[in-house]
């Protein structure tokens, strides 16, 4: 009985291998076409979302940008002027697989690390820009965040420029060690001298800032704004509820949080981030002017 | 074995060999414990140096305080909220030579240890730190702090009233001080609740102490999720003082007796005052200017993307 079986099975098989595959029918929707919500879950068409900057027709949600993104949303157009734009880290030596990790990332967000700066115009006041982008490792700060973001405070001072950093970051950069907490000392030690020097620097808080970039040059703006809803902390809230054993309240953490507790200027929704900027680059350009004598 | 096993196991050696009435046992049992003990300092792991590091019977910033100065007037509170005692620090005087204390306190017994959150400190300990400096800087006295911490705590509080801000307010203001800064880390030195009391002109480190991004464990449960490979991520992590010397992130190295500093700690104390009193001799002698230049020099080549 059983080889029957078996014998049966074999040959249906064999039927089954020469009978004409039915074709594959294409997706009805094409990938991407529809892009989800990962606040309120609901899905829209992703050209109607990228237009506009990708908040959340639905909630306001305001979603991760990219660091050509966000200039794109808040910059003049054409206006970049990409400073030390080739500045790769020469601390990959030590940590296994961290070198192939970063040339994966090179080429897949055309980004060297995990920030862009340079000199840019927001409706034609002149100013030095910087923009983390957390799909570059969770936009954590290493050698090369560290001495961009420090070059870049060193090239304002030098220019008498304001500075404005778009801060979207996990910390420090674990695998590079105690040189990425150092550099926690080094951008903020940059940032001093520029603030000596009476010039204007703008933090502006995406989500997520947290860990050491929340420790360093993040918290220290003349002026801090933030984005609706981002995660701003120095503990993570996975290590906050480990360490005290307690579910975190609705809303720890979040822009609104640190509203509430003075640590933070004002929320602006990206509708209004490129006015905003510009009006407070206008706002200080007229100090700067009489206090520098032009 | 590792260390902490090790040490385990002498200990029970010893129980045993109170115990033990005739002289071959007893002769057999030395012998186990003298090669355990050859075996156990000889080859020190990054980890055994956490764990040295890390022992509640090491010095801790109290110690070093009394043994060091004298006329220690302690202060407290930072001015805006309240007390931190896991962060310490006053004026007192290094050989006649008035200076501010600050350091970390984990504190000796339990009770202390509670008290003192482990040394991990909220913000009101980094605004109380930064306070005590400002004011050694108004009084052109130099500043000497005692690293000593697992990290700032993570905790709904401390978030609530600006952990980040009070971190990042001291490295900024640290930079800019015009008086003489001495870091020395005495046992662990955690990430930016470390960094955060240590922006100095020196930076020295006891031999078993450590001094990295993160604690091995949390290091391990963020790259591999899995704390429990500590071990191992304590090894790849770079954080002894000998590597971070090698990194010319430390200036200077205590060298400490076998078994660690808490095993024989009088010759720490008399060499540490006399290393501090010849350095302050040499900060001492330059304007507040010229430290400040040059402190600011000592961080930006940390890391600059420049090959050496």
């Amino acid at each position: 009985m059983i080889p029957l079986f078996k014998e049966r099975r074999r040959k249906l098989t064999l039927f089954k291998a020469m009978r004409p595959k039915p074709e594959k029918l294409p997706n009805r929707i094409p990938e991407g076409l529809y892009t989800r919500c990962p606040d309120c879950k609901q899905d829209f068409v992703t050209d109607q979302i990228a237009a506009g900057f990708y908040v959340c027709p639905g909630c306001g949600y305001h979603m991760k940008l990219t660091a050509q993104g966000r200039l794109k949303l808040v910059i003049d157009k054409g206006s970049l002027r990409e400073l030390n734009a080739g500045l790769v880290t020469l601390e990959c030596l030590d940590f296994p697989g961290y070198s192939e990790k970063l040339s994966n990332l090179q080429s897949s967000t055309g980004l060297k690390d995990a920030v862009v700066t340079g000199f840019c115009t927001i409706e034609g006041h002149s100013a030095v820009i910087a923009v983390m982008d957390s799909r570059f490792m969770m936009g954590s700060m290493g050698s090369v965040v560290g001495e961009k973001i420090s070059r870049a405070f060193e090239y304002a001072t030098k220019k008498r420029l304001p500075v404005i950093i778009f801060s979207a970051s996990g910390g420090a950069r674990m695998q590079e060690g105690i040189i990425s907490l150092i550099q926690m000392a080094k951008t903020s030690n940059a940032l001093a001298r520029h603030h000596q020097a009476g010039l204007l620097y703008i933090s502006c808080l995406t989500n997520p800032t947290t860990g050491g970039v929340t420790a360093s040059f993040a918290s220290l703006g003349d002026i801090i704004i933030a984005e609706p809803r981002a995660l701003i902390g120095f503990a993570g809230p996975r290590v906050i509820e480990q360490t005290i054993h307690q579910t975190l309240p609705q809303g720890f953490q979040r822009s609104e949080f640190l509203l509430e507790h003075g640590f933070i200027d004002q929320i602006v929704e990206r509708p209004r981030l490129r006015s905003t900027l510009a009006t407070l680059l206008r706002l200080h350009s007229v100090t700067a002017q009489k206090k520098g004598g032009g | 074995m590792a260390l902490q096993e090790a040490e385990d196991r002498i200990r029970q050696l010893d129980i045993e060999l109170s115990r033990a009435t005739d002289t071959a046992t007893q002769r057999e049992l030395q012998q186990e414990k003298s090669q355990l003990l050859a075996q156990a300092y000889g080859s020190i792991s990054s980890f055994d140096r956490v764990y040295l590091a890390r022992k509640t019977t090491r010095p801790g910033v109290r110690d070093y305080i009394g043994r060091i100065f004298t006329d220690f007037f302690e202060m407290h509170g930072d001015r805006l909220m309240q007390d931190d005692p896991a962060v310490i620090g006053g004026i007192a005087a290094l050989d006649g030579m008035p200076v501010t204390v600050i350091g970390h306190c984990k504190g000796k017994t339990l009770d202390e240890n509670i008290k003192c959150n482990f040394g991990m400190p909220n913000p009101e300990g980094y605004r109380k730190a930064l306070r005590l400096m400002k004011q050694a800087e108004k009084f052109r006295r130099p500043i000497i702090t005692f690293i000593d911490t697992p990290g700032a705590y993570p905790g709904l509080e401390s978030e609530m009233h600006g952990q980040g801000e009070a971190i990042a307010r001291n490295l900024m203001e640290m930079g800019s001080l015009t008086v003489p800064i001495i870091t020395i880390v005495i046992g662990e030195g955690g990430s930016g609740g470390a960094l955060a009391l240590s922006v100095a002109d020196r930076i020295w480190m006891l031999e078993n102490a450590v001094y990295s991004i993160l604690s091995p464990e949390g290091f391990a449960s963020i790259l591999w999720k899995d704390s429990s490979r500590a071990r191992e991520a304590a090894e790849l992590m770079k954080l002894t003082a000998y590597d971070l010397y090698a990194r010319g992130i430390v200036d200077r190295l205590f060298g400490e007796p076998a078994g660690g500093v808490d095993s024989n700690s009088r010759s720490i104390y008399e060499r540490m005052k006399n290393a501090l009193l010849n350095e302050l001799s040499i900060l001492g002698r330059q304007n507040g200017r010229a430290l400040v230049e040059q402190r600011y020099k000592k961080y930006r080549r940390i890391g600059d993307c420049t090959s050496k």
